[in-house]
């Protein structure tokens, strides 16, 4: 898969360079080469075990949580290789945060929660710590419904709720890129439309990438869409070019569905 | 296009019964423009009434088409190629209604010439209609075959049509300075060349359309496909 071409004025955030991921011996991603630009929405779609996730994972070192997982090729964040000899990958998760399709707030309180990333990367200032948590929750369109109760327990919130929660307390730790696995999934339509509006307005600040299995949500929100089918990039591309006219049959059958 | 069925077989009735629609809608429209044409070679102000009546179902199939599209636009979120034909069918179902109300037009010229002795043999004017219904067919059929090039070979017809109506028009108006009493038959037969040339570009119009639908390619206001050079 040769490098999608992007025009010039977009600056690149990440450079994925030859990316292989291996499951044990099995190949869970063949080779995949692509830029995504700054502060943009890149939705990434397919079908399950296509390797969107995996690939998403990759981006943050989330992959070497699993045992078995080999990585191959080049990442660069800022030029920066993310695999290279000596980077912590706690300081790349820092810098590239991620949000997952369940919401999984503490069992602490509402504040805790969003000050937990700054107070384990060492920030003790009761001051500076309570305003990132407010500057994040009001960045993740949560800071009115709660800024009355900062101290009760997360668990109490709506679905919706807990998920923006998480991505306040992704966003609290002042990320680049927020890699965002299926987010919505398993929110009600408007908590859904929430979160849309939400990723929409994060982009201006963000570098975001989402999994998504909801096509018109992928054509919603994203700036670009990456196909990945059976482990392969198939096309990169602008959203309004992949739900208008995509190059590749594979995408057209995909995204009409006239798959399987 | 050479697409695999939908998964959802529900969906790809509905965009085959669409088709199917479309297609009938394209048949009735050529029956009225041939028996326009067939009424006024012929004189047959009978026939010429009956295409008249016609109009009305070619109105109704449109306001099916529409119906049936909103439908499909609402509950499937159609994508891509899907995309392109729903959005094509609305723009498509319009022109062929115009071309009904052109026949129409025509089938009312001919029932008022028929009440004259006719003014003078056709020549040109037999070619200039085999010409449009030969552009419509080609039109419609490059659209059940989904064939750019057929489509696009129809676009390039369209200077043969202005050139039969200017030529009509010229002839036409020699008669009308010889003889006043010519002007109502000359003028009637001057609307029908001006109907048939606008029929022309609707044909036309119905090319674009499928190059559009197949190709993604957007070519009204060019009539180019990619690396061609077609018009002027």
């Amino acid at each position: 898969m040769s490098a999608a071409a992007v025009p010039s004025p977009v600056k690149m955030k990440l450079a994925v360079r030859d990316l292989e991921v291996f499951y044990g011996p099995k190949r869970g991603l063949a080779p995949v080469t692509i830029d995504l630009p700054e502060k943009n929405v890149t939705a990434l779609i397919g079908p399950s075990g296509c390797g969107k996730s995996t690939f998403l994972r990759s981006l943050n070192r989330m992959n070497e949580l699993i045992a078995s997982c080999r990585v191959r090729g080049d990442v660069r964040l800022d030029g920066e290789p993310i695999y290279g000899p000596g980077i912590d990958p706690v300081v790349v998760r820092r810098r590239i945060g991620m949000v997952f399709q369940r919401s999984n707030p503490f069992p602490k309180s509402i504040f805790e929660n969003v000050a937990y990333g700054l107070r384990i990367g060492g920030i003790n200032d009761r001051s500076e710590i309570a305003g990132r948590v407010e500057r994040a929750l009001g960045q993740a369109a949560l800071w009115e419904e709660v800024k009355e109760r900062l101290q009760d327990n997360a668990l109490g919130l709506s679905g919706g709720q807990q998920q923006r929660l998480c991505i306040a307390r992704a966003l609290a730790v002042e990320p680049e890129v927020l890699l965002m696995d299926e987010p919505a999934s398993a929110l009600d339509p408007i908590a859904t439309t929430h979160i849309e509006e939400l990723i929409d307005e994060l982009s201006k600040d963000y570098t975001v990438v989402i999994v998504t299995h909801n096509m018109q949500q992928a054509a919603r929100v994203s700036d670009w869409t990456a196909f990945f089918y059976m482990g392969e990039l198939v096309e990169f591309d602008r959203t309004n070019n992949i739900f208008t006219k995509p190059s590749k049959s594979k995408t057209e059958d995909y995204i009409t569905g006239r798959f399987g | 296009m050479a697409l695999r069925e939908h998964t959802n077989r529900e969906y790809e009735g509905e965009l085959r019964k669409l088709r199917d629609q479309l297609l009938r809608m394209g048949a009735k429209v050529e029956e009225i423009i041939s028996g326009s044409i067939k009424a006024l070679l012929e004189r047959d102000s009978e026939l010429a009434t009956r295409m008249i009546a016609f109009d009305r179902r070619i109105n109704q199939m449109e306001v099916d088409i529409d119906e049936l599209c909103l439908s499909i636009l609402a509950r499937r979120q159609p994508v891509a190629s899907d995309l392109r034909f729903i959005t094509m069918a609305l723009k498509l179902v319009t022109d062929l209604e115009r071309i009904g109300d052109l026949g129409v037009n025509m089938s009312e010229r001919v029932i008022e010439l028929n009440e004259e002795p006719p003014l003078k043999p056709y020549v040109d004017l037999p070619n200039m209609a085999n010409e449009v219904q030969g552009m419509l067919r080609e039109a419609l059929d490059a659209f059940v075959a989904s064939d750019p090039e057929r489509a696009q070979a129809v676009i390039t017809r369209d200077i043969n049509i202005d050139a039969y109506y200017s030529q009509i028009f010229r002839e036409l108006l020699t008669y009308m300075m010889e003889d006043a009493h010519n002007i109502f038959r000359a003028t009637r037969l001057q609307s029908i060349a001006k109907y048939l040339e606008r029929i022309g570009d609707h044909a036309t119009n119905v090319a674009e359309m499928v190059v559009f639908m197949v190709k993604g390619k957007d070519i009204r206001h060019t009539g180019k496909l990619e690396g061609e050079t077609v018009r002027g």
